[in-house]
């Protein structure tokens, strides 16, 4: 393949970026990098448009090496990997290249970045399995979540089935997201802002009762700050229920109970 | 008195239990029901208290109004401490509002003994009945069984319960009659036995009836108070290994003591909690039940206590160095597994890695090996991957110093004297 300084835009899409794949290879070239936003620049830059055909080709290509590569490939463009479609790029040509035994070189250069990056998203899906608080509004449970990597799609299937009965929505501020539930379906839609409503009587009820819980299960003799956030980093504290203090009618609003440990 | 107070003073009276899992057990969505516990099978941590522990259930005492007298214990009969006990409606409410809320994976409900054995747990029963029956709720319970109580009364909180503990307590029978002259060793391992049975009988009753009533399906654990008594380590390894193998308990727990009590058979009120000692037994826990390990190879009459400022693991690296260094490119998974700095998951990735071709010192970090206490005990392709042969001594002091920054404040002190010695 020659090297020719070309820049692919994508729609985005896990398929889009397939595409930038199928048109590299019967363009017989390799882009210097792969956008989806156009910013100006001196090099060229060809717009690959999306044909389900030719990601269903690329996929079918994968699935011969391995069922195990296109759902890593697929986490992996969830995270916020640096250049996560070069990253990804690289790594399909190189397993072309050289096929199935490429798999098991776990530490090798293009491998061993995407294989991180998708322990790290699984990390904060577990995370937020458990951290994830919601609000009782109106019947309706709703929460809001902070994670740096677009966790929707994989938290889905887990509060699917543990809020069965219930109508729930998560809301992504990161990413302007939304997971939506109700009747047994669910879909996930942007969201540019949302703003929760105050709670009523019984869920601050609730809050005050979580919160009261949280400090009394605490051991004195056994405090150990840097325990408490190596396993649950301070970035998720903002979310969560026990970390807020609660809504005063009157009075100044205190923020620095974050810092509190 | 108001729920939040009750909440807050039986939270309080449950706070020295140190399980706190909801792993073992799968239950699926039922319709009808409230929750399910199919997300994973190692459980789910929902926040970490102040004291770096998971919090993963609601885990109150049904009351801490104590008709014993056990002298390391707060609630008992003796100390002047605020009462209340739960109403099961009050228990259930609390139970399905944080669950909903996800705050929780489910309820851990232990109580103090109320009047008798059997009494208590019949409140129990009758809690988590309507918890399970009239609240429908399908999310994780653990619960106490309380050592004394008859058979029957087992059974039906075994049927309720996903898992079932019964504490320990003490690491031995002297102690027990020391310091909680009402509870004996027999009354403890009995109903352990029986839920140890009757877990096995539920198991092989599902392969025949599917519907078949499912007993401690997440079976059982138990935990034990470390500090407060005078027994070695090796003693608590060994008592440990032996729960496991003959009660196969999934879990045991150890909780570093804390002083709460002032007795004059206990240690003093101002001692601290020997947390890393905790620590210790629990990393030696983990090489008993994925490792390979056996506890008399951990510890032995010479040795009864593990070295506080070094792992388990690396203590017994350094007394078997004829078993080092391993050849990374050749060793079997139970010889990686040996090595300090490779846990289970880099063995595996090692043996997949290792396939297409030999390893190199650069590719082990890149596979998760912790290179600072593992560079002493490899070899990738015969090359060791420090440059330096050491002695033990070498070894030990290099080992020290790396993991001296990850250790308390006290155990840095203790150390530095002992450098001091060693050099003067």
């Amino acid at each position: 393949m020659q090297w020719r300084n070309i820049i692919y835009q994508y729609d985005g899409s896990f398929d889009g970026l397939l595409c930038c794949v199928f048109e590299s290879y019967t363009q017989k070239e390799r882009p210097t990098a792969i956008v989806c936003d156009e910013d100006a620049c001196l090099f060229e830059i060809r717009s690959v448009v999306t044909v389900p055909e030719h990601a269903a080709r690329v996929s079918r290509s994968l699935r011969k090496l391995s069922s195990d590569v296109l759902p890593l490939l697929r986490r992996v463009f969830l995270t916020h990997l640096p250049d996560k479609e070069m990253a990804i790029y690289r790594f399909i040509a190189k397993l072309y290249r050289e096929g199935t035994p490429y798999l098991s070189r776990l530490s090798d250069d293009a491998y061993q970045p995407l294989l991180r990056a998708a322990r790290q998203l699984a990390t904060e899906v577990e995370h937020l399995r458990g951290f994830l608080r919601f609000s009782i509004y109106d019947g309706v449970l709703g929460a809001e979540i902070e994670p740096k990597n677009r966790v929707l799609p994989l938290l889905r299937s887990h509060f699917c089935e543990r809020c069965r009965n219930e109508t729930f929505f998560i809301y992504d501020r990161t990413h302007r997201e939304a997971l939506l539930y109700s009747g047994g379906r669910s879909r996930i839609v942007p969201l540019d802002d949302f703003r929760p409503a105050p709670p009523d009587d019984e869920e601050s009820e609730y809050r005050k009762l979580w919160k009261r819980f949280y400090d009394t299960i605490a051991i004195r003799e056994r405090e150990n700050p840097r325990g408490r956030m190596s396993k649950m980093p301070k970035r998720y504290w903002s979310t969560m229920t026990e970390f807020q203090v609660p809504a005063e009618p009157v009075g100044k609003p205190k923020q620095e109970t974050l810092s509190g440990a | 008195m108001e729920l939040l107070d009750k909440l807050t003073v039986l939270a309080d009276a449950a706070k020295y239990d140190a399980a706190c899992t909801s792993s073992g057990a799968r239950r699926g969505f039922r319709t009808g029901m409230i929750g399910c516990t199919s997300s994973s099978i190692v459980g789910c941590c929902h926040t970490f208290s102040a004291d770096g522990r998971c919090v993963t259930l609601l885990k109150v005492l049904m009351s801490n109004d104590c008709s014993y007298d056990c002298a390391y214990c707060v609630n008992r009969r003796g100390n002047d401490t605020p009462r209340a006990t739960f109403t099961p409606r009050e228990l259930c409410e609390l139970t399905i509002g944080f669950y909903r809320r996800n705050y929780i994976e489910g309820l851990f409900l232990s109580s103090a003994v109320l009047g008798s054995p059997d009494r208590t747990t019949e409140r129990m029963v009758a809690a988590l009945r309507m918890l399970r029956e009239e609240y429908r709720f399908n999310g994780y319970i653990h619960a106490k069984a309380i050592p004394g109580t008859s058979p029957e009364l087992v059974t039906a909180l075994g049927l309720l319960a996903d898992r079932l503990s019964v504490n320990i307590e003490l690491p031995s029978e002297a102690s027990l009659r020391r310091l909680a002259p009402n509870k004996t060793k027999a009354a403890i391992l009995a109903p352990m036995g029986q839920i140890r049975d009757q877990e096995t009988e539920s198991k092989a009753e599902l392969v025949k009836y599917r519907s078949a009533p499912r007993f401690a399906p997440a079976g059982q654990s138990t935990q034990l108070i470390v500090g407060a008594t005078g027994e070695s380590d090796r003693h608590i390894l060994r008592l440990t290994e032996s729960l496991y193998g003959r009660y196969r308990l999934r879990r045991v727990f150890y909780s570093a003591y804390v002083p709460v009590v002032e007795n004059t058979l206990l240690p003093a009120l101002d001692t601290k909690p020997p947390l890393l000692r905790e620590h210790r037994l629990y990393q030696a826990d983990w090489l008993l039940r994925f490792y390979g390990f056996r506890a008399s190879e951990l510890l032995d009459e010479e040795q009864p206590d593990f070295d506080p400022r070094l792992d388990p693991k690396c203590c017994w690296a350094l007394r078997h160095l004829e078993f080092f260094p391993v050849e990374v490119n050749r060793a079997d998974y139970e010889a990686l597994l040996r090595v300090p700095g490779v846990g289970v998951v880099t063995a595996k990735r090692i043996l997949v890695a290792r396939r297409t071709g030999p390893l190199h010192a650069d590719d082990l970090k890149k596979l998760g090996v912790v290179m600072k206490r593992a560079q002493y005990f490899l070899t990738c392709s015969g090359r060791l991957a420090t440059p330096l042969r050491l002695s033990r001594a070498g070894v030990l002091a290099s080992l020290l110093a790396a993991e001296r920054a990850a250790l308390p404040a006290e155990a840095q002190g203790e150390q530095l004297s002992l450098f001091e010695k060693a050099g003067s």
